[in-house]
């Protein structure tokens, strides 16, 4: 790679070649170091450890739902339901751990259910042609449910001190960043250097290309929930974990905060583009704007408007570029 | 996934064992829903020769093509290699033995770089199994400038590239998997004239290198630059493969269309009146110019061209949607400005789209929903549609076209292709139109609708509708035209009366390289 410069070129500079493919992740990347100079000018606080810490770890387990949300994106395809699964896999997990069995399998036993459920979402798209929003929609439905009607939303307290994955610090950072950071390295380079990582971008980007360069489409997209279920359990282990009580019911609206996060990270809606290093910074760059609008004094209803604006200009500048392909 | 290994290596100059590699296809017969579409045709490939496929639409080329690369399975028949009997169930396997193809409609992933493009799913590896970026880029420039094409940029985005170079990156592609055989499916139909040459040059240095091309385009030019030998297929049948020297454009035309046809048509009703729209000179931007013709009442005239040669593009400017850069147009006489569809209705003209699932008809709307579409100005008292009127309108044209639907309130999506056909004619005739220009009336539907639509057609004429037809299909372009327009290169380059014209010699205007900028 580096010996580039000694033989003739064969393409763009490394440099434009990361400029052309990480446009969006730039923007991101910026866009927070932006808001930490902004508001760290204003208020000094914004910058304690303290805040930095509540700031990575306390919104962790949305990057990492948002790394199996992009590949689903990528794929094709979408997942209204991950908000609902979350809340399942922390309830599981809780009570798990508070009837007595061993943590490990009150951590592993909810990641392995959630991998189990969405093989299976992933196979009724893929094999029946069923839009995915339709199949997720149900299963949000169906997990939202079946998780009131079963726990009644009774509260899971008295957690065992240690089954409290995210509270832990190994070499005094918070676990859910070390995971969050991990995962995201680990994530990337799956989908950039493994064939199953360039067939998630193959039969999202022309599922009909696909075919012809010998790929399965339909293997590809229950491999991709399956890694997606994959994710979310961590995600869910992580906010299971997060606080000393379990409450026992889905937390409002984080669906579309992960999916939020894909796009906005630069994953297009209409699939086949974007990365989740894209996904991870934009989680965080949320988690920095709902911090920053409390240490501003703003409301913090305004971080959900904020949101959809981002939403909005991300999608055009999308739309823009594919025009200007055309 | 990839287990062919490293695979990208330059195809080498023919080696003797490339040299023995015949591929047969011997008696393939295939059918759909009952429909032989391929009946008994034997097609065989020699080392290093462009074998050419010819074919009017419908003749069964894609079907054959598809067989060949593994996309379709014969229903009889069987593909041999060397002499040994094979059979692909997946493209992948007919990749394998040495078959690429590069589809008509480029199969790319317009998101992705065009080293990654030309690699998918055969990307080369490092010894940790993972994807090896730097020898992908690498491979694609030593491909690409194996193909003549140093300027195009590894890097980019193939959404980003033209038509021409994203062909070039399937040929890439083909090759990348040391094709012995590559299959170029009308190849040249999207391409500008110098990019034609190029491709032909590429065809050319490809060959000498040992591979054997199936090489399908239509036009004859191309064919007589390329080809060793030519294989011509009609109506699914095979109708015979020839050494090009032994051919001449005549001769191959008659073998492509050669069939009666004149009792499968109407006969014309009454005579043609006095001249309703006149075209003088009319030009849009460089895609057409020269245009002058004049419509009578009553008659219909037909104007034939290959796809591309600006056929719709005429009937585009016509109708107002690319309003006309130059020239004049004449209705009754008097000048006219069409500006825009609207102004092209007010006028009197319908136009009935190519493509009906996009361009003419709402499909999981009823047929009253759809025939209310044009019209809703007329069928609306003050802001409101007037059901009842709407309803109307869709018995009047359910009854006119003799559309076979339960009643207006069906959906469009639940009819036949002819009856949906059938539908956009009510649509577009429920402005009461004097002039009709029908693209491809008849495109996609079963013999028997296409027989009610041409019936119907003669039938408008009669009343005194002047019809402008644009069609692929020269039997139907020959049997319903009263005069006979051809298109080549976006000029009119001939015109035959009813009797003067022959298949040969409409087919031979259709595809002669169109004068000025011959080969």
């Amino acid at each position: 790679m580096s010996n580039a410069a000694t033989t003739v070129p064969i393409g763009r500079t490394p440099f434009r070649r990361f400029l052309g493919g990480y446009g969006q992740e730039i923007v991101v990347l910026l866009s927070i170091a932006a808001l930490f100079a902004v508001v760290g000018a204003v208020n000094q606080r914004f910058l304690s450890d303290n805040n930095i810490n509540a700031i990575f770890a306390g919104n962790a387990y949305i990057a990492i739902a948002a790394i199996g949300m992009s590949m689903v994106i990528v794929s094709g395809h979408i997942d209204v339901s991950v908000g609902s699964l979350i809340g399942v896999i922390a309830t599981m997990a809780g009570t798990l751990a508070v009837s007595g069995y061993p943590v490990w399998i009150a951590w592993v036993a909810p990641i392995l259910f959630a991998i189990a459920v969405n093989a299976g979402v992933g196979a009724l798209i893929a094999y029946t042609r069923i839009p995915s929003i339709v199949v997720t929609l149900g299963m949000l439905s169906i997990l939202k449910g079946g998780l009131i009607s079963v726990t009644a939303g009774a509260w899971i307290t008295n957690l065992p001190a240690e089954f409290m994955i995210a509270q832990m610090r190994p070499f005094g950072i918070p676990s859910a960043v070390w995971f969050m950071v991990g995962l995201t390295v680990i994530a990337a380079l799956f989908m950039r250097y493994t064939d199953f990582g360039r067939a998630i971008y193959a039969v999202g980007g022309n599922i009909e290309a696909a075919r012809a360069a010998g790929l399965n489409p339909e293997r590809t997209v229950v491999g991709v929930f399956a890694l997606h279920g994959f994710f979310a359990g961590i995600a869910g282990i992580l906010f299971a974990t997060q606080l000393q009580v379990i409450q026992s019911t889905v937390p409002p609206n984080l669906e579309l905060t992960v999916i939020t996060a894909s796009v906005i990270g630069g994953v297009s809606i209409l699939g086949g583009t974007g990365t989740v290093i894209g996904s991870t910074l934009a989680a965080i760059l949320f988690a920095c704007i709902g911090s920053a609008l409390i240490f501003l004094n703003v409301s913090a209803y305004w971080l959900r408007a904020v949101l959809g604006l981002m939403i909005l200009a991300t999608v055009l500048a999308d739309m823009a570029r594919r025009r200007r392909a055309r | 996934m990839g287990d062919r290994g490293p695979a990208g290596a330059l195809p080498t100059a023919a080696s003797p064992a490339a040299l023995a590699f015949p591929i047969e296809l011997r008696g393939a017969s295939k059918s759909f829903a009952g429909i032989r579409v391929l009946n008994d045709v034997s097609f065989d490939m020699r080392v290093g020769e462009v074998h050419a496929l010819l074919g009017e639409n419908g003749a069964g080329k894609s079907t054959l093509i598809k067989i060949l690369s593994g996309l379709y399975r014969a229903d009889e028949g069987e593909i041999s290699i060397n002499g040994r009997a094979v059979k692909f169930a997946t493209p992948r396997e007919a990749h394998a033995a040495g078959i690429a193809t590069v589809h008509q409609e480029l199969l790319l992933f317009p998101e992705l770089t065009v080293a990654e493009n030309i690699f998918l799913g055969q990307a080369p590896k490092t010894h940790w199994r993972l994807l090896d970026w730097q020898a992908m880029r690498q491979r694609a420039r030593q491909l690409l400038d194996s193909l003549d094409s140093p300027d195009l940029d590894i890097d980019a985005k193939v959404g980003t590239l033209s038509i021409a170079n994203r062909q070039r990156v399937e040929i890439a592609r083909a090759l990348s998997q040391d094709a012995r055989v590559l299959i170029m499916d009308e190849p040249t139909a999207a391409l500008a004239e110098a990019d034609v040459q190029r491709l032909m040059d590429i065809v050319r240095r490809l060959k000498a290198r040992g591979v054997a091309i199936v090489y399908v385009s239509h036009r004859l030019s191309e064919i007589f630059a390329l080809a060793d030998r030519v294989t011509v297929l009609r109506d699914g049948n095979h109708v015979g493969t020839l050494d090009i020297g032994e051919v001449d454009e005549n001769r191959l035309v008659s073998m492509m269309v050669g069939r009666a046809i004149d009792r499968l048509y109407p006969p014309k009703q009454g005579e043609s009146g006095e001249s309703l729209l006149e075209l003088r000179h009319v030009a849009y931007r460089n895609v057409v110019s020269g245009i002058s013709f004049d419509l009578k009442r009553g008659e219909i005239l037909g104007i034939a061209g290959l796809v591309g040669s600006g056929r719709t593009e005429t009937a585009l400017t016509i109708f107002g949607i690319t309003p006309a850069t130059a020239g004049e147009i004449l209705i009754d006489g008097s000048p006219v400005t069409i500006a825009s569809p609207e102004a092209a209705r007010d006028l009197g003209i319908a136009y009935i789209p190519e493509d009906r699932g996009s361009q003419g008809l709402i499909r999981t709307q009823t047929i009253s929903e759809n025939v209310a579409l044009a019209n809703l100005k007329r069928l609306s008292t003050g802001f409101m549609v007037d059901a009842a009127k709407v309803r109307k309108e869709a018995e009047n044209a359910i009854r006119r076209f003799g559309i076979r639907a339960r009643g207006p309130d069906q959906t469009v999506r639940e009819l036949s292709g002819g009856n949906q056909q059938k539908v956009v004619l009510g649509k577009w005739l429920a402005t009461n139109p004097r002039i009709l220009i029908m693209d491809e009336p008849t495109r996609g539907i079963d013999v028997g609708s296409k027989a009610e639509i041409h019936i119907l057609m003669r039938k408008l004429a009669g009343e005194g509708m002047a019809i402008l037809m644009i069609s692929s299909e020269l039997p139907e372009v020959l049997g319903m035209s009263d005069r006979v327009l051809v298109m080549n290169g976006g000029r009119i380059v001939a015109t035959f009366d009813r009797q003067d014209a022959t298949p040969e010699a409409v087919g031979a205007a259709m595809t002669r390289a169109g004068g000025e900028k011959a080969a």
